[in-house]
Order: C-alpha cells, then structure tokens, then sequence
C-alpha cells in the first residue's frame, strides 16, 4: 500500500464521552417540551397546593412529636412524580430520535451510542433534580409544607433524584423498545397507574391490606416508601422503621430496567 | 489512494438480493452518480459504504480503511434521503450537535455558510421547507470537512428551484476537490452534475461511464411497425440489430441502421404504419434498468 495523502492521513479521534455542547441541546430540546413541562413542574406544583389547601388545623398533622406535617407528606409524593416524570422523559426521549432517523445520523459521527446512553442519563438528573426543586419551593413558599427541621429536605431531594435515575433506564428501556414516535404518550398514563397502585398518593399503606399487598411488587413503591422515610422523623430523633425491602423493590426494577436497556439498545445498534 | 473501493460486493435481506455483486472503484476527485429506478440497491450500497450495514459477502474500503474508521476519522459523511434530524431543533443547533461530536470540526458558521444555510439557522427544523432541511443535511455533512459527500437521493420531493440551489452549493464545494458520490433516480440530474454515471440495477453495475458514453449507447434509433407473426430472432439477425420488442402484432426493433431496417421491413415483410424515431439518453436508461431489458452490456464503456 502507498503512502497515504496528507489529507486522508487523519488521526482516529479521542472520543470523549461526555460533550457539554450535547448536554445543552438536549437539555433545551426537553425544556421546549410543553408536555415535559406541564407533567414534572406545573402538575406536581398544582396538585400540591390544592392538596394542601384541603388539608388543614388537625388533619395536618402527621403524629405528637413529628417534624413534618401532611403537607411536607404530600410534597415529596408530588416530586417523586415529577422526578420520575423528568426521568422517564429523558430517557424516552430516544424514541423520537430513533423514528427520526437521528441514531443513525448520529451512526456517521465518531460518537459512541454508550456515550449517548450517558448524556440522556444526565439530562435525567439534573431535569428530575429541577423538578424536585421546584416542587419544595412551590411547598415552602405556600406553607403547604412544614418541616421544623432541615435535614429531611437534602435527604429526601437526594433520595428522589438517586431513586428516580431507576426510572430514566425505564424511560431508555421503553424508548428502545417502542416502536412509537413519542413513547411518553403511552408512558405517561402508565406511570400514573403505577404511581397510584405504588401508593405514591395514598399515604402510608399497611401491607396487610390487599392494595399494600401489591403494592410492594410495584416499581414506584420502595422510592415512594424511601423518598417519605425522612419524614417521620421526631422531635426525640427517632424514625419509624426502615426496611431494605424498600431498597430492594428500588434495585431490582432497577436491575430489570437496565438489563431490558441494554438488551433493546444491543439489538438497536446492530440494526443499523 | 482510491475514495471507494467495493468487490464483489452483496447484501441479502432473506431472499432479497439488494446488492448482487458490485464491483466498483472511485477515484478521489469524482463526481459519481449512481443511477436506478427505485430498489436498484443504490441506497443499500450506500449504506455498506457508510458502514450502516455490514456486507453478505465482498469487501469494502473507503480510503484503504474499514467505513466505520474511515467515518471516525471524518474522512466520509452523508446526506441520507429522509430523516437524520430532530423537528425540534434549530439548523444551527443541528450542525452544532454534529460539530459537538467531532474532535476537530469546521466552524459552525463556516458549514453554514457553504450550504447555505445561514439566514435560516435560527429556524426550527419542523419550520423549514424540504429543501431547506436537505441543506441542513448538506451543512451537518460539511462539519468533518469530509474528503468524500455521500448523497442519497438528494433532491427528491424539492421543487425545480430547490433543486437547482441544492447542485449549486454542492457543485461550488465539489469545486475544491471534495469527491462526490450521490445516488439518484432523475437522469438529468446524472447527466448534469456527475463526471460519471455508474448505472446500476437488481444490485448490480449494468453500466459505468461518462454521461457522453453513455449516450453513445443510445444511438440508434427505434422502428415501429405492425407486423403479425413477427419472428423475432429473424428479426434480431439483421444487420444492426440491437434490440427487439414483439408485443401481438406491435413490434419495436432499436437499429443503427434504421434505413435498412425499414427498407427490409418494408419489401420484405409484412410491415405496415411504419415509423422511426430518434433515441434519447433516457431509452438507454429505461432499456438498462428496465425488468424485461436484455442482458446488460458494458462493452466498450472504459471504467
């Protein structure tokens, strides 16, 4: 073989795995979403405030010694949907990008499509990390919710944006799986069901009950249990009991989401 | 170091065979028209050149290298007949994602400006007209300063003016020796913007030339008469002979010597509403590509 041309003599490009120029654009192209917006910042934000509106003098208080009453209760079950709203959004936002054509655009860059797994993840965090922010301000500054100490608020923000990362390999998962254009269509009324059979909005739930029951086998469940668990804290320290079943229902949907993401998105590579 | 290389080139979906065997070479600098009717396998090779899909059988090389390191290095970028962007960006943003993901791209303005693009860059991609969203394409493809533009189908659903500004700007950045593959299906756009035209059909290469050559392949021209009972490889004998069609009583002979072939016709047979008339460009085009054409020659067209 001879010698290359010096035009054709180009180096094999370093590949970084993370470009802030993606992370801007995509960011931008869910905020420009009406559908995103409404769902994780003004649904969350109303419900709150019409809940807490109903709830008043003794019906708002969680137990003698609690720090936090129904409101602040209320609050973290609105930012959990709104995280896990955020989330999914984000991940399913690959659907679009599939029937577009865009994936295999993007086949004729150097960019690694794991790379692109990584992008549509951190676009999750920091939307789901917006909406449980706004959520707290919206209850704060309405005193919807009442917390008499601080350390609930990082707890629980923490707790919604780690557990809600679950629900961005959801989003990919059903974004790589889908045939649809816009798979939030269908995953929006869907993670409203199982927000409410994972007793998001119910309150605590005894397991005896049938509806505790199953409950504890749905995916909302154990970051539902998680995200409140700061919250019944009291006055004396104490909190009510943990259980790692929580952590448990959280890491093996986790598990089944990321294996059926990885699984469609295997098969969507080698496609093109 | 040739832009393309393909050998013995096929790509089977199941039954489909939607590249049977292409052997083809192009050279840095060309200008390269791939013609076809619709399921020639234009777009298949296109994709096996891209690396979008890996090859039944053959080999391909683009610059000496595997297409999907010739791609990395930004060596090859394409525009793809449909998709490939988001509704929901801008035409800037489009081109700055692409520019994102190569290490050392073109400025932004700089592949704007070349595909003409600019005064619509704050657009929304939903907002443009397809013509505008293909130079989007052509703008997005410009960003690796690619030493070889695959273009398929380019301008199919533009209107006439569209697809005049569309060749200009590719024309103009063909100029500096870019090479330039596009796949299409109008002839006239073969005839006026390659430097050669690589006819293929059922996944093959049925013709390779300059577009005069190819026109030379058409010379000739057809008589049509009435003629029951025609025979037709008595007909298919005479003397500058090179294609015969018998539809019932309805012949049609494609002659060089039409003369003689009338003549013939005429005292000889039959033959009755005798008419000749001149060949285009583009019967040669129907006849290669057409189903029922006659086994394809290349004879005499120099590769």
């Amino acid at each position: 073989m001879t010698a290359l041309p010096t035009s054709t003599a180009r180096p094999a490009p370093r590949r970084p795995l993370l470009n802030p120029t993606v992370l801007r654009i995509e960011l931008r192209r869910l905020v420009r979403n009406r559908r995103v917006l409404v769902f994780t910042f003004v649904f969350p934000a109303v419900m709150l405030v019409f809940i807490g509106s109903q709830i008043t003098g003794q019906d708002d208080v969680l137990g003698p010694h609690a720090v936090a009453n129904v409101g602040a209760y209320v609050m973290a079950s609105m930012a959990v949907y709104g995280a896990v709203m955020a989330s999914t959004s984000a991940g399913a936002s690959v659907s679009i990008e599939r029937a577009a054509g865009w994936s295999r655009q993007l086949r004729l860059t150097p960019a690694r499509p794991v790379s692109h797994v990584l992008v549509k993840m951190l676009v999750a965090v920091v939307l789901g990390t917006c909406a449980t922010l706004v959520t707290f301000a919206v209850g704060a500054a309405t005193g919807t919710a009442h917390l008499t100490r601080l350390a609930p608020w990082w707890q629980m923000a923490l707790v919604i944006v780690v557990g809600s990362l679950v629900f961005a390999a959801f989003g990919l998962f059903m974004g790589y799986l889908l045939p649809s254009e816009n798979a939030m269509q269908f995953l929006g009324p869907l993670l409203a069901v199982l927000a409410i059979l994972g007793g998001l909005f119910s309150g605590p739930l005894p397991t005896d009950s049938l509806y505790g029951q199953i409950a504890q086998y749905t995916p909302i469940y154990g970051l539902s249990q998680l995200a409140h668990w700061p919250l019944t804290l009291t006055t004396a320290g104490t909190h009510d009991a943990f259980h790692v079943s929580w952590v448990l229902d959280l890491v093996v949907w986790g598990a089944l989401f990321v294996a059926g993401a990885v699984w469609r998105f295997r098969r969507d590579t080698d496609r093109v | 170091m040739d832009a393309i290389t393909l050998r013995g080139l096929r790509k089977h979906f199941g039954d489909v065979r939607a590249v049977d065997g292409i052997d083809l070479t192009i050279g840095q600098g060309e200008v390269v028209a791939l013609l076809g009717p619709n399921g020639a396998g234009k777009s298949t090779t296109i994709d096996l050149v891209l690396g979008l899909g890996t090859p039944s059988d053959g080999d391909v090389s683009v610059f000496g290298m595997h297409p999907r390191e010739a791609v990395d290095r930004g060596l090859v970028s394409a525009v793809l007949q449909s998709g490939g962007l988001l509704e929901d960006l801008t035409v800037r943003e489009s081109v700055e994602y692409t520019a994102a993901l190569f290490p050392s791209a073109r400025p932004v303005d700089e592949a704007l400006e070349a595909a003409g693009v600019t005064a619509i860059a704050a657009r929304r991609i939903k907002d443009c007209s397809g013509g505008e969203q293909q130079r989007t394409r052509f703008a997005m493809a410009l960003v690796p300063d690619p030493e070889l533009v695959v273009l398929d189908e380019p301008t199919t659903g533009m209107d006439v003016s569209a697809r005049r500004a569309f060749w200009q700007a590719i024309h103009a950045d063909a100029a500096q020796g870019r090479t330039v593959v596009f796949a299409t299906h109008y002839l006239e756009e073969a005839e006026t913007w390659a430097d050669r035209v690589v006819v293929v059909r059922g996944g093959r290469v049925v013709a390779d030339g300059t577009p005069a050559e190819l026109g030379a392949m058409s010379a000739g021209r057809v008589v049509r008469a009435t003629l029951p009972g025609a025979d037709a490889d008595a007909l298919r004998a005479l003397p500058g002979v090179v294609e015969v069609e018998v539809r019932g009583a309805a012949i049609s002979v494609v002659s060089t010597d039409s003369d003689a072939l009338a003549r013939h016709l005429l005292t000889t047979t039959a033959a009755r509403d005798l008419e000749i008339a001149g060949r285009r460009l583009e019967d040669t085009f129907v006849a290669l590509t057409s189903e029922d054409a006659t086994a394809p020659t290349t004879e005499g067209l120099p590769r």
